[in-house]
């Protein structure tokens, strides 16, 4: 049997996951009562549909950005990573709005509302470089169209809309590990801090 | 400071909690979204309108494409005074003292004439003799006369028309222009100048800013634009070829672009269409950030507690007949570690 060692480093990172984020605030079998609203079910489905999306663009991304323009299946797949998307963005807005005007901030989760509109914002980044790389004429004129304020704002100097290469790496790698991290992150300040309780009548947003 | 487990712990202590389950949760809502996306990219497919090219543009709009380059010659096009990122031909734009697109410097140099119209025809020049002939007038002559030809060619386009793929002016002294015009219009015709654009002088080539600029500056992808609903004044960033749903997300940035200052050229406060673009980055920029920090702001975060949408949201709790807040069944997680 395992023995505690209270010099080892090991033991100290398991004990401060412990303290911070134990496994039955991570997983919990239980909740307050009043997280029975629907409400709570926008901030699953959006991780459901982003599943979606990773997996259909994971297949996309194996097989090359041609193989969709050429082939009936690809083409489907396409359609799945197309209108995944779709639904992980009105998910997400569902979910925004609901913590809005649940005041989710309150009671020291700002961090976490404010990692929630980073998310939001990177996944329309995300978004961006992905219609980008559609390589038809969708992705032709938005990038003749969008060039003019990216450039105007100074970041058409190191992020060039018109150049495929850049942005269908971005769009594949490195955006979408973005988005992964910081939904990790959020997951686990909202598990860590557990879920915020209503908003007291006499007390107000910021009780 | 207090462990976040701790925290928690204490948060909820007397608060009533139920039997929920999270994976479960997940995993059903994982299947319910697959269903619905595997149903609708089923019957409604996505969209795919294929790529413009530059053949498609010289073969379908012969003058405009002629215009287009002739307008390169003259630096008269968006790309040739562009300023920043591409040249330094254009200020650029700027509000007050705010110029990032300045300040950033020539970071994709693109010299439009160069790029778009001399570069092509100098290597198929090689086999002809009459355009390697009209080159060597067009180099060695003064940027005054060239000048006057451009002048002259363009106003004489103006009327031109297209005649079995070629383009037919009215006479006039427009030096070489004529024959180099002749010639770039068979190549983009012909489909070597997508190649040449695009391939830029290297093999492997993801990089497609030359052609896209090139095509940019002229009117037949923008027309084509047009009839897809796609064009800034039309709301374009966020729509999408066909009846698809298109980047609806980005409403409120496509907005500004609809409404004065930002489509006035007198404006407001130094903003106008000129600067829109930039404005509108400002503007956006801020707004998120403001969003972010809502927990912050008075006032926005008051309104949750005004406006009583809440109440909906957790009805059970805020009904006549409000649960007792003690712990019916305890939480044996929260006995099992007790009070911090």
């Amino acid at each position: 049997m395992e023995t505690a060692e209270p010099h080892s480093w090991t033991q100290r990172v398991r004990d401060a996951i412990d303290r911070q984020l134990p496994i039955d605030h991570l997983l919990p079998t239980r909740q307050p009562y009043y997280v029975g609203s629907w409400v709570y079910v926008f901030g699953v489905v959006t991780i459901a549909a982003l599943l979606w999306v990773v997996a259909s663009g994971v297949v996309l991304a194996f097989m090359g950005p041609q193989w969709w323009h050429d082939s009936g299946l690809g083409h489907f797949v396409n359609s799945i990573h197309f209108w995944s998307v779709q639904l992980f963005f009105i998910f997400m807005v569902l979910h925004l709005w609901g913590q809005y005007f649940m005041a989710g901030w309150r009671h020291g989760r700002a961090a976490t509302w404010a990692i929630g509109v980073v998310i939001f914002g990177v996944s329309i980044l995300t978004a961006f470089t992905g219609y980008l790389s559609q390589q038809n004429f969708d992705s032709q004129f938005i990038g003749v169209n969008a060039k003019d304020a990216m450039n105007a704002g100074g970041v058409g100097a190191f992020f060039n809309v018109l150049n495929f290469g850049q942005m269908y790496g971005l769009h594949i790698m490195l955006l979408p590990i973005g988005v992964t991290i910081l939904i990790v992150l959020h997951i686990v300040m909202v598990r860590a801090r557990g879920v915020v309780k209503p908003i007291d009548p006499e007390g107000g947003a910021r009780s | 400071m207090k462990p976040m487990g701790a925290t928690q712990d204490e948060y909820y202590r007397g608060v009533r909690t139920v039997p929920y389950d999270l994976v479960k949760e997940l995993s059903i809502a994982v299947g319910a979204v697959g269903i619905v996306v595997l149903l609708v990219a089923a019957l409604l497919s996505s969209p795919n309108v294929p790529s413009v090219t530059i053949a498609a543009w010289a073969q379908n709009d012969p003058v405009d494409f002629v215009t287009t380059a002739t307008g390169e010659l003259a630096g008269t096009t968006t790309s040739a005074g562009y300023g920043n990122p591409y040249n330094t031909n254009g200020p650029g734009q700027k509000w007050g003292p705010i110029a990032p697109q300045t300040w950033l410097g020539t970071r994709i140099p693109i010299d439009s004439a160069d790029t778009f119209v001399i570069q092509p025809l100098n290597r198929i020049a090689i086999n002809n003799a009459d355009l390697a002939t009209a080159l060597d007038t067009w180099r060695k002559t003064g940027s005054d006369q060239q000048g006057k030809w451009t002048d002259a060619y363009t106003k004489a386009l103006a009327t031109a028309t297209a005649k079995d793929g070629k383009v037919v002016v009215a006479d006039g002294d427009y030096g070489p222009l004529p024959t180099m015009m002749a010639s770039l219009l068979e190549m983009g015709q012909s489909g070597a100048l997508d190649g040449l654009l695009q391939i830029n002088g290297r093999f492997y080539q993801t990089d497609y800013t030359p052609a896209l600029l090139f095509m940019g500056d002229g009117g037949y992808l923008s027309g084509q634009a047009q009839t897809w609903n796609l064009l800034g004044n039309q709301w374009g960033m966020m729509n999408e070829t066909g009846k698809y749903p298109g980047q609806t997300w980005l409403w409120l940035y496509t907005a500004w672009y609809q409404v004065p200052p930002f489509t006035s050229s007198n404006g407001f406060l130094g903003v106008n269409s000129s600067n829109a673009d930039l404005v509108i980055v400002i503007l956006m920029t801020v707004l998120t950030a403001a969003l972010a920090a809502v927990p912050l702001i008075p006032i926005l975060r008051d309104i949750p507690r005004w406006i009583p949408i809440h109440r909906l949201i957790w009805r059970d709790y805020y009904s006549p007949k409000r649960p007792s807040p003690v712990p019916e069944t305890p939480d044996p997680a929260l006995a099992q570690r007790g009070p911090s």
